[in-house]
């Protein structure tokens, strides 16, 4: 088995507290679903849109958020999957693509090749 | 842990009408925004850590300290609730104030001051209806034209003027008991009696939005019946009607939301907790001298609600209350009503003859249930090419797709 980190952006549309929580109710399904099959590793954290940047030789220091809203990475799971094909086909289930969200999957390295 | 059904909806009304409590009735957007933050925070983080073990404390935790940063943040910009204002100023007292006002007990008030004050008289009732579903029952734009069968513009703009108006008032309605109370009960009352309605009677063809109209509606008489000063003979009268009504809904909707007819309902599906539940309601809504025509119209509900069989209706009784109804609010819907009760007990053609006696009956010719009570009444005295002719024309006036699928139904009844 492989690890993968599934990169989670975008998806934040304003909602009505009954839609945000059926949204709520789609994620847990979701996170359930893998956990129940074995491939959560670690379900992850969900990360602050605002932040610093701190940059180069000169280390400027620039306050955040740095990319569109679509763009912002709004948090990070850790899966174990078969292959990249495996883990992204186990993404399509997340609730972020119905709200115009993206899911980025990415290999972790392996340290022995 | 899994969510309670509608938990983010109540829990936003709540929140908004504390906030406001805090912030002053001109700060509205203001509170509406804090809630709408503490809602995608609680999204962002439950998702990854799971929902905590008592939600509510969480949402409400969250959206006080967002009060606290922002009542720090714009005090000098802004004036926040004028009750509040001294102890919002200190540091020292800003904390507690806010904390107090979270508590469980000035919360319900919150509830309540904001029902009393959507209630203005400067705003239609089916403006104040609107205003309560979107703030104090959380339902979105979408969400209330969905219901109401209107467009989401049409919804929204009705919204921007009533929020407006909500506003550009000076202050939260003191709900303490002043002088002005008795008038505004009054209005909030006919606001829920409306907001039942729309989910009993409405136009929605969704078996679950109407329930759940019933029950934002049956929730927010409750919270009106615990405080001191709400809980009046009238209201437990009103909370009495709901109900029954809602003992009946079961039968009264199939389930693909289709209306059955009172001849038809299967009664054996009638909730017998919520009936009897409204009997314990109405028994306290006997206590002193006022009668009104939520006591009436609940004493109507209860007579059909406890007969076995459509067979063994008391019309008499029924008729009796229909007569004392139309000397407390005359209406013509009433005396249709009371017209069809009479058929019942002396047969169609009474019913028709007082049909035709109902004053300014031509003014009914708009409604489809009139033509359709003349209809099931010519049915009853074996005329159906007549029957069918009146449900042709209520077919044609039906308001929304539930009424027409019920007119359509009895034309093919009339072969």
């Amino acid at each position: 088995m492989n690890e993968f980190v599934l990169l989670y952006r975008g998806g934040q549309a304003g909602r009505s507290p009954e839609q945000a929580q059926q949204v709520m109710q789609k994620w847990m399904a979701w996170f359930k679903e893998l956990a129940d099959k074995g491939h959560v590793k670690d379900r992850g954290q969900p990360l602050e849109r605002a932040g610093k940047l701190v940059n180069g030789k000169r280390k400027t220091v620039t306050d955040g958020p740095f990319a569109e809203a679509k763009d912002v990475v709004g948090g990070y799971t850790l899966i174990v999957a078969k292959d990249l094909n495996e883990a992204a086909e186990l993404s399509k289930g997340c609730p972020i693509l119905e709200f115009d969200g993206q899911v980025e999957v990415r290999p972790v390295m392996k340290l022995n090749m | 842990m899994e969510l309670s059904e509608h938990l983010f909806r109540h829990e936003a009304g709540r929140m908004v009408a504390t906030l406001t409590r805090i912030f002053g009735v001109h700060n509205l957007g203001l509170a509406e925004d804090v809630v709408q933050e503490a809602f995608c925070r609680a999204l962002e983080i439950w998702k990854f850590r799971g929902v905590p073990d008592n939600p509510s404390a969480w949402l409400m935790t969250t959206a006080k300290n967002r009060a606290l940063d922002v009542l720090r943040r714009e005090r000098t910009a802004r004036t926040f609730a004028p009750e509040l204002t001294r102890q919002l100023e200190s540091e020292w007292t800003l904390a507690p104030t806010v904390e107090e006002e979270f508590g469980p007990a000035a919360m319900k008030d919150d509830e309540l001051r904001m029902m009393f004050s959507c209630c203005s008289p400067r705003l239609s009732e089916e403006a104040q209806v609107a205003l309560i579903l979107h703030i104090l029952c959380g339902f979105s734009v979408d969400e209330i034209a969905s219901a109401f069968v209107s467009s989401h513009a049409a919804v929204e703009k009705r919204l921007i003027r009533s929020k407006k108006v909500l506003a550009g008032s000076k202050k939260l309605f003191d709900i303490s008991g002043a002088e002005d109370f008795a008038r505004r009960l009054l209005a909030v009352q006919r606001a829920l009696y409306l907001l039942f309605n729309e989910g009993y009677h409405g136009a929605s063809p969704e078996k679950a939005v109407r329930v759940d109209l019933c029950q934002e509606a049956m929730r927010l008489a409750s919270i009106l019946s615990n405080n001191p000063f709400g809980a009046t003979p009238s209201t437990y009268a009103l909370a009495a009607l709901m109900f029954f009504n809602a003992a009946r809904l079961p039968a009264r909707l199939d389930l693909s939301g289709n209306l059955t007819a009172l001849a038809n309902q299967d009664r054996s599906q009638f909730d017998q907790a919520l009936a009897e539940e409204g009997l314990r309601l109405l028994e306290r809504a006997a206590t002193g001298p006022e009668l009104t025509d939520y006591h009436v119209e609940a004493a109507i509900a209860w007579v059909h609600t406890s007969a076995q069989h459509t067979e063994d209706t008391d019309w008499a009784t029924i008729i009796s209350l229909y007569d004392k109804l139309m000397a407390i609010r005359p209406s013509r819907i009433v005396a249709l009503n009371r017209a069809i009760a009479i058929a019942q007990r002396e047969g169609p053609q009474r019913g028709v003859e007082e049909i035709h006696a109902i004053q300014d009956s031509e003014r009914l010719a708009n409604y489809p249930f009139y033509h359709a009570a003349l209809g099931e009444l010519e049915i009853g005295s074996g005329h159906l090419e007549d029957a069918r002719e009146h449900f042709v024309v209520a077919l044609k006036l039906a308001r929304n797709p539930m009424e027409r699928s019920f007119f359509e139904h009895r034309i093919g009844a009339c072969k």
